[in-house]
């Protein structure tokens, strides 16, 4: 029999529709960006040109500064971009290793019940709410670090970095793991066959093969880090004006400041604030194109 | 002549269920062997007991013993020495996704062979051995992926001679390859059956009777007949080899 084949308008008017549906939803993603980059861009720049209305600040002055007091007028955030980069770069330089052997260990090495038992506990740690990463590093952390501290209190660099580290491992975990899963089996064998041990073949072959995952998942260890702010607000002390020093010293850092003030600040103070915003907004687009690009240089090979 | 490999009473298990029954086979040396026999009959399997790649598989258990030159390849030896001397070749080539010239030194950098002139010679012998360096002598610093897929599997049949082994086991290794790549590796098992032992499990028949001196007939876990490969295809003893090489079944 032949088929009908003119037709059918249902179904014409269905795929249309779906097609505006798909494209509505990117459209809001991409709004919603263009939204916070122009409100945050508005009112953090505002403060650097002449005519604003709460009076104008010096860029200068703002990026270098050592100190943040509002009361006194001064706002300054050059020692928080140094202490973010500290903060940030210590919770890699400890997490990544940590993270990189937890997810050969749980992809490679580690029996099939225990890695049954690792990793789903390494997924909940991803689940916690990062305040009560704070409120940890608040409780045990901190008296902990006060043991050893030179200074009174426990609020510190050093609390910072392990609480970011904690928290920044199931995230590398989970994409790296993933990415040592995703290499052939064939290259495994390949290398066993050719008389390499285990762990030859696992520094050797497995993870230069997994590159391209490991670095997606720094990357997201990296993004993760320097965002972070409640778990970082009670462990680092916050004070007005700083550079890290020692491992010990207390710390304010870009998010922080944002969201311990951003209550009760107004006027030219709230403007601040909103610059403090550009200059992570900036570090953090800066540290995306950069890892990207060492990322694509990566897979290339 | 004495036996390169003597294989009595081999047994193995995955699990429950047993894949070889009783293997007895005695393999000779700078010779082809093939292994024949429809799909899941246990061909590779046995292969991969020869230099112990089963080791991999968790659930595979394994009674009975393998002498490699009189040794027990099931006693306490070190694996990765066995595997140095038993090299493997693969159904799918499988290059490691680095360059030509470190696939090669992989092996011999792995046994810790760090010398530049040394690793050069290695490479260049091994390309050589493969019949491959022709093609490849001006791009070794490129990576290995970009190669076709017979040149693939004679850079992995390189890789396995870089490490000066005494037997190379193949699983298949044509069948990933069309019938002029097929000819070259072929052409190479000739060449190479002069140096090493081989033992190859292959699908076509016809290509176990090009190449090989000596076929072994699988049926269900079972070595059903072993033999000159001429007798095995033209005066077969069992029933079951003369219905399967006269294409009856399987």
């Amino acid at each position: 029999m032949k088929k009908d084949m003119s037709l059918n308008k249902r179904r014409v008017v269905l795929e249309k529709f779906f097609h505006g549906v798909f494209l509505l939803a990117a459209l809001i993603a991409v709004l919603s960006v263009a939204l916070i980059i122009i409100f945050i861009f508005g009112k953090g720049l505002a403060p650097f040109f002449s005519g604003n209305e709460y009076g104008t600040y010096s860029f200068i002055d703002f990026i270098t500064g050592l100190k943040w007091t509002p009361q006194s007028g001064e706002y300054g955030v050059g020692y928080m971009i140094v202490n973010s980069i500290f903060a940030t770069f210590g919770a890699i330089l400890v997490g990544v290793p940590i993270a990189l052997f937890t997810a050969v260990f749980i992809a490679e090495i580690a029996p099939k019940w225990l890695a049954g038992i690792v990793r789903p506990a390494i997924e909940l740690l991803a689940a916690i709410p990062s305040v009560l990463y704070g409120v940890f590093g608040f409780a045990v952390i901190t008296p902990l670090v006060k043991q050893f501290s030179p200074y009174p209190t426990g609020d510190s660099l050093l609390a910072v970095i392990i609480v970011l580290t904690i928290m920044i491992l199931p995230t590398i975990v989970a994409v790296v793991e993933t990415a040592i899963r995703a290499v052939p089996k064939s290259y495994k064998e390949g290398s066993l066959a050719l008389g390499a041990s285990k762990i030859q073949t696992i520094f050797k072959v497995t993870l230069p093969a997994a590159r391209s995952g490991i670095l997606t998942g720094i990357i997201l260890g990296v993004g993760r880090a320097i965002g972070e702010t409640m778990a970082v607000i009670l462990v680092a002390g916050n004070p007005e004006s700083g550079i890290a020093t020692t491992i010990f010293s207390r710390v304010r850092l870009l998010t922080t400041n944002i969201a311990l003030e951003q209550g009760y600040a107004a006027k030219l103070h709230e403007q601040m604030l909103f610059s403090t915003a550009v200059v992570l907004f900036i570090f953090i687009m800066i540290i995306n194109l950069v890892l990207a690009q060492i990322q694509k240089r990566g897979g290339d090979r | 002549m004495k036996p390169k490999f003597s294989v009595s009473d081999l047994n193995l298990f995955y699990g429950n269920f047993q894949a070889l029954h009783q293997i007895n086979i005695e393999i000779p040396s700078n010779q082809v062997t093939a292994l024949i026999g429809p799909s899941g009959c246990g061909k590779s399997t046995f292969l991969r007991t020869l230099n112990r790649m089963n080791d991999l598989v968790d659930t595979a258990k394994i009674t009975g013993n393998i002498q490699l030159d009189g040794e027990n390849i099931y006693s306490d030896i070190d694996v990765m020495k066995l595997r140095t001397r038993v090299g493997m070749v693969f159904q799918k080539p499988n290059p490691f996704p680095m360059s030509i010239y470190d696939n090669i030194a992989y092996g011999p950098r792995c046994q810790g062979v760090k010398d530049k002139q040394r690793l050069n010679q290695i490479v260049e012998d091994s390309l050589r051995g493969a019949a491959l360096w022709d093609e490849v002598k001006d791009r070794l610093n490129k990576s290995a992926m970009g190669l076709s897929g017979g040149q693939q599997q004679r850079l992995c049949i390189a890789r396995a001679i870089a490490m000066e082994p005494e037997v190379i086991l193949m699983d298949e290794p044509t069948s990933a390859l069309d019938p002029i790549a097929t000819k070259k590796v072929e052409e190479l098992m000739e060449q190479l059956k002069k140096k090493y032992t081989i033992v190859i499990v292959t699908h076509s028949m016809q290509q176990a009777a090009r190449i090989s001196d000596k076929t072994a007939f699988f049926l269900m876990g079972e070595l059903i007949e072993f033999d000159d490969t001429n007798k095995v295809f033209t005066n077969p003893q069992d029933k079951r080899t003369e219905d399967y090489i006269t294409g009856r079944f399987g």
